[in-house]
């Protein structure tokens, strides 16, 4: 996936849980990483944290400690 | 078998709860006060004479055939027009009613054609008329001459125009019941009787040919007339039908049952249902009519392999077909690893056919990349009702409309998307129920025959939020909400904080006027109009899930539901009108990359140990890919396998180009579809698929029920899918085996709780239960959420509106939106391959006047078509259905290209395409885009069959 995708993809979904009050926000945003994205594509999104997590909504990088890290072999 | 043949009643079922008792023929029986005399005696099984009577449509009185002498009252009335009355005495065989049935009779057939096999012969034999006294010498509408030689001025021939049916005004008998049928059933209005007296005929239009007049070939008229006047042409040319089986249309989310008649091995008309709980007894010119693409010339029916997609096709058995594909895909996964393969599962095929694929995924692949094309039409409409109320599904049932008093339809266009229903829809308004319509584009129930939508909130495409907020916002501001409900029924917490947010004024229908283009005024009338009007219910289609925010839409109607107490009873709910026949199904199987049958999560531990302990094998814990993320790992390299059930992806999904650069990237593409579709271009395993008419399981509608489709013969490539699917998963190494669809069915109940009570035995006793079905509700539910909601206390979700980032700019001024119409079917794969083709041959893409005249583009010129995507070229029509800067195109044809120009921008949760809206561009052309003369290349190319040398004969 292009990294542009994935930062469309994720902070879309940051957008909507901003409407929440933050705790809440940060971990049904992290639900839904959980519960919907691939190991491949959360993959993808730590390996664009790790760089710094340029373009990411805030949120996001604050949600990430509750998102589960793949597995090593995922893919 | 035999040829099944309904009841009829002859009058309407009354509703009424009072009960009178009466006497017919000596013989007692009660019924309902306001049953007609005609109807009360055939439920004593006494059949009375009559030709323009039938219990789908009000009585009419017309053919005096009917007539019964009544104790106490003088002349001989209607039996059909007068109703039952406590006491009465009733008579319906005297000598002086035969004598006069007679009469009537011979009249008729003075002036009606000895054609003999046909419902007029029948009746004259009933009424025990044996000879007719009256030659055609005199005045009639039966001989071209007259008896002086000169030309019969009262003459009309034959209408064959319509593809399906013919018209033959000499054996019309003027009884109008194609006239009532097309209006009291089908809600057109196309027929009309002109002329008077003698003269008097059945007119369509303005007295057009069938073909020019606003006729929709609904096959209504054709169902109801009673003597061959109007036939189905397929009758025509086989004769009349020996055999029948009851099945289920394989078009729409509506799901309507047929009676599929047969003479032999062939089909000679599918007749819609009297007792199909969707449709009783209507149809639409797709499923009545454009089933003869079943055994089209182009219907592939034997398996075929082919190392490289540029290679010719090559036809090989089933078992080289299977293994070549296990091979493949088992190599795929040595080198790319486990999850590099997953499968994709089709709405068009049964309930069986794609449990078994998700589970083949699950248990063969031992991953869950498995998905299905629900999740680009509805995954937000699962996402969002289960969010909210605790179920990803639909709350009612079609009949519940009968009592709805507010009609919300949203992003729909119910009488060319899902006709049958819209023909119920039009008759509840017809009675008086209001209509909100939020549409862009100026569909037809905006305003037709007697119908005229209240409020038409044309809103900007990709405002949806916005104005369903504003909706709302008017609701709880100005005090209407359903405050006991939502205190019985919905979590408080969760509701005071929604009305915090919904009370924002940026949420107000005045702050969103410039952001929706909807008159602030209109939105406050409307708003009230919802939740004051009595019982309100939202139907909604595609128009809200293909956005980046389809997923709040639907949570946002629900909200706006809850919140009016429009839930939980008959005439209200929150209904998806479904795109294809079995979305919902398919969804309910497991077909979903996260979750098992029943929108179980593959992470929660107790139902995948199940699973497992059921299946016997180890499951995968992580949710797989969807299908966007599918063709994007593809790109990336790390998807490589892919088995398509039953589903065009390269002409129905967004971007054509980026899925098409994703299918050339697979190693191996397995196609099972009935015909080398699109996508069968890049594939590398074809493997025949079976049509409706060749599948024994069920279809699951709109309104979550689970109809039954009957094998009416043979699967003509030899095998059942769901066997093949099953072979496969052996040749991989998983043992999955079934002797009959029926044990998937039986499976599907026992590892599904909604499902549990469901079995064929079932089905084929009651005809169709809607799920959940279980102990609980054995008979099924056909209204959801009664008492209370399914997840407990419903819950508003705040529902902040996020203008997409697919923005007009110079460069793309205008927005395309896309959608269907009422003759073809999705990708057309099906009614392309029909005389559906008379109806819409090309897709063309609508412009507004003004838009037109500053690119200087006239009607039924080329023009192209370019997004930041891509780029096609269609013809222009001019049309002020659609608002200034609003283009609009179907997608039924491939050489259109019309997701070349859609992007890849997607709903938020659940990825679901935002096909409603592009930025293009629009100009005038004179040749085809790049894309369209690729296509045409690939056409030629990637779809040929290798020719198997002429071996000579001995």
């Amino acid at each position: 996936m292009e990294t542009r995708d994935m930062l469309r993809m994720a902070n879309q979904i940051a957008d909507f849980f901003k409407g929440y009050p933050r705790e809440e926000a940060l971990k049904e945003a992290a639900t839904h990483f959980n519960n919907y994205w691939d190991p491949r594509m959360r993959k993808h999104l730590f390996e664009h944290l790790a760089k710094g997590g340029e373009g990411l909504d805030p949120l996001i990088i604050d949600a990430a400690p509750q998102i589960r890290k793949p597995k090593a072999d995922a893919a | 078998m035999t040829l099944i043949t309904e009841i009829d009643y002859g009058t309407p079922k009354s509703k009424a709860t009072a009960m009178v008792t009466l006497e017919i023929d000596g013989q007692s029986i009660t019924v309902p006060e306001g049953t007609s005399i005609m109807r009360a005696a055939m439920e004593l099984g006494t059949q009375i004479p009559k030709l323009c009577a039938t219990d789908n449509m009000a009585s009419f009185g017309s053919c005096r055939l009917c007539l019964v002498e009544i104790e106490g009252r003088k002349g001989t009335p209607a039996s059909c027009t007068t109703p039952v009355a406590p006491g009465i005495k009733v008579h319906t065989q005297t000598d002086r009613l035969g004598k006069l049935r007679q009469g009537v009779m011979e009249l008729y057939l003075s002036d009606h054609p000895l054609t003999g096999d046909n419902a007029m012969q029948d009746m004259a034999d009933t009424v025990g008329l044996a000879n007719v006294r009256y030659g055609f010498e005199g005045d009639n509408h039966v001989s071209p001459v007259r008896a002086d030689g000169e030309a019969n001025p009262r003459f009309k021939e034959k209408d064959e125009s319509n593809p399906y049916f013919a018209f033959d005004p000499s054996k019309c008998i003027v009884c109008s019941r194609c006239v009532r049928a097309c209006e009291e059933v089908q809600g057109t209005f196309a027929l009309t009787i002109d002329g008077r007296g003698f003269a008097s005929h059945v007119s369509a239009g303005m007295d057009e040919k069938f073909m020019d007049s606003e006729c929709v070939s609904c096959g209504a008229c054709v169902q109801a007339c009673p003597t061959g006047s109007l036939l189905e042409k397929s009758v025509i040319e086989l004769g009349r039908p020996e055999t029948s089986v009851i099945t289920t249309c394989a078009y729409c989310g509506v799901g309507c049952s047929f009676k599929a008649e047969m003479k032999g091995e062939d089909v000679v008309r599918m007749v819609p249902w009297k007792d199909g709980g969707a449709n009783e007894g209507h149809s639409c010119v797709k499923g009545r009519f454009a089933w003869g693409y079943a055994s089209h010339k182009d219907r592939v029916t034997k398996p075929m392999v082919r190392d490289k997609i540029t290679d010719p096709w090559k036809e090989v058995s089933w078992e080289e077909a299977i293994g070549f594909a296990a091979r493949r895909f088992m190599e795929i996964q040595k080198k790319y690893g486990r999850g590099s393969i997953g499968g994709i599962t089709s709405s068009r095929c049964t309930n069986e056919e794609v449990f078994v694929v998700q589970k083949m995924v699950r248990t063969a692949f031992h991953n869950n990349n498995v998905d299905t094309c629900a999740r680009v039409c509805h995954s937000p409409t699962g996402y969002g009702l289960s969010k909210t109320f605790g179920t990803s599904a639909g709350t009612q049932d079609f009949k519940s409309v009968d009592e709805c008093d507010v009609m919300l339809v949203i992003g729909a266009n119910p009488t060319d998307a899902h006709p049958v229903f819209a023909s119920r829809m039009k008759k509840r308004l017809r009675e008086g129920a209001k209509l909100i319509i939020l549409d862009p584009r100026r569909i037809d129930m905006v305003r037709s025959p007697h119908i005229k939508a209240d409020f038409h909130l044309p809103l900007r495409p990709g405002t949806n939020v916005a104005v369903v907020n504003a909706l709302s916002h008017v609701i709880v501001t100005e005090g209407l909400e359903a405050k006991d409900y939502i205190a019985e029924r919905c979590d408080p917490k969760e509701f005071a904080r929604w009305t915090d947010f919904i009370r924002q004024p940026e949420n107000s229908p005045e702050a969103m006027e410039s952001i929706t283009g909807v008159a602030a005024a209109d939105v406050r009338a409307a708003a009230r109009l919802y939740a004051t009007g009595g019982n309100g219910a939202i139907y909604y289609g595609l128009g809200v899930t293909e956005h980046s925010q389809g997923s709040t839409m639907v949570m946002a109607m629900a909200n706006l539901a809850m919140l009016t107490g429009n839930v939980g009873r008959n005439g209200v709910g929150v209904n998806p009108l479904r795109g294809q026949n079995n979305v919902q199904g398919s969804c309910d199987m497991g077909s979903f990359p996260h979750e098992y049958s029943g929108y179980r999560h593959v992470g929660d531990n107790a139902v995948r140990e199940m699973f497992e302990q059921v299946w016997k094998t180890a499951l995968d814990s992580e949710p797989g890919l969807r299908i966007p993320n599918m063709f994007d790992a593809a790109v990336e390299g790390t998807f490589k396998g892919l088995y398509v059930q039953g589903e065009d992806i390269a002409q129905s999904d967004p971007n054509t180009n980026h899925v098409t650069h994703a299918l050339e990237a697979l190693e191996c593409v397995v196609v099972q579809d009935l015909f080398l579709n699109e996508t069968a271009a890049f594939a590398h395993v074809f493997f025949p698929g079976t049509s409706f008419l060749e599948k024994d399981g069920t279809f699951t509608n709109a309104e979550r029920r689970i109809n039954r489709v009957r094998q009416v013969k043979a699967p003509m490539q030899g095998k059942d899918e769901w066997q093949v699917v099953c072979e496969l998963s052996q040749a991989m190494g998983y043992d999955m085996h079934y002797n009959s669809s029926s044990e998937i069915m039986d499976e599907i109940a026992w590892v599904t709780p909604t499902f549990a009570g469901v079995s064929f035995e079932k089905l084929d006793r009651l005809g169709s239960v809607q799920w959940p079905c279980n102990d609980k509700s054995p008979e099924g539910t056909p209204i959801m959420h009664v008492g209370g909601f399914v997840r407990g206390l419903g819950r508003f979700m705040i529902t902040e509106f996020v203008p997409t980032t697919e923005r007009t700019n110079r460069f793309f001024p205008l927005i395309l939106t896309t959608g269907r119409i009422l003759s073809q079917y999705n990708v057309g794969a099906q009614t392309r391959r029909t005389e559906n083709v008379a109806w819409h041959a090309e897709d063309v893409l609508e412009i507004h006047p003004h838009d037109a005249e500053v690119r200087g583009i006239k009607n039924g010129q080329m023009v192209s078509i370019t997004s930041r995507v891509g780029a096609t070229t269609l013809r222009a029509l001019i049309s002020e259905r659609m608002a200034q800067g609003v283009v609009y195109t179907t997608f039924h044809h491939p050489v259109s290209g019309a997701n070349v120009i859609t992007t890849e921008n997607s709903d938020w949760a659940t990825n679901c395409p935002e096909y409603k809206v592009t930025a293009v561009q629009v100009t005038l052309s004179n040749q085809q885009s790049d894309w369209q003369k690729d296509w045409e290349i690939r056409e030629d190319e990637n779809k040929r069959i290798e020719v198997k040398p002429l071996v000579a004969a001995e």
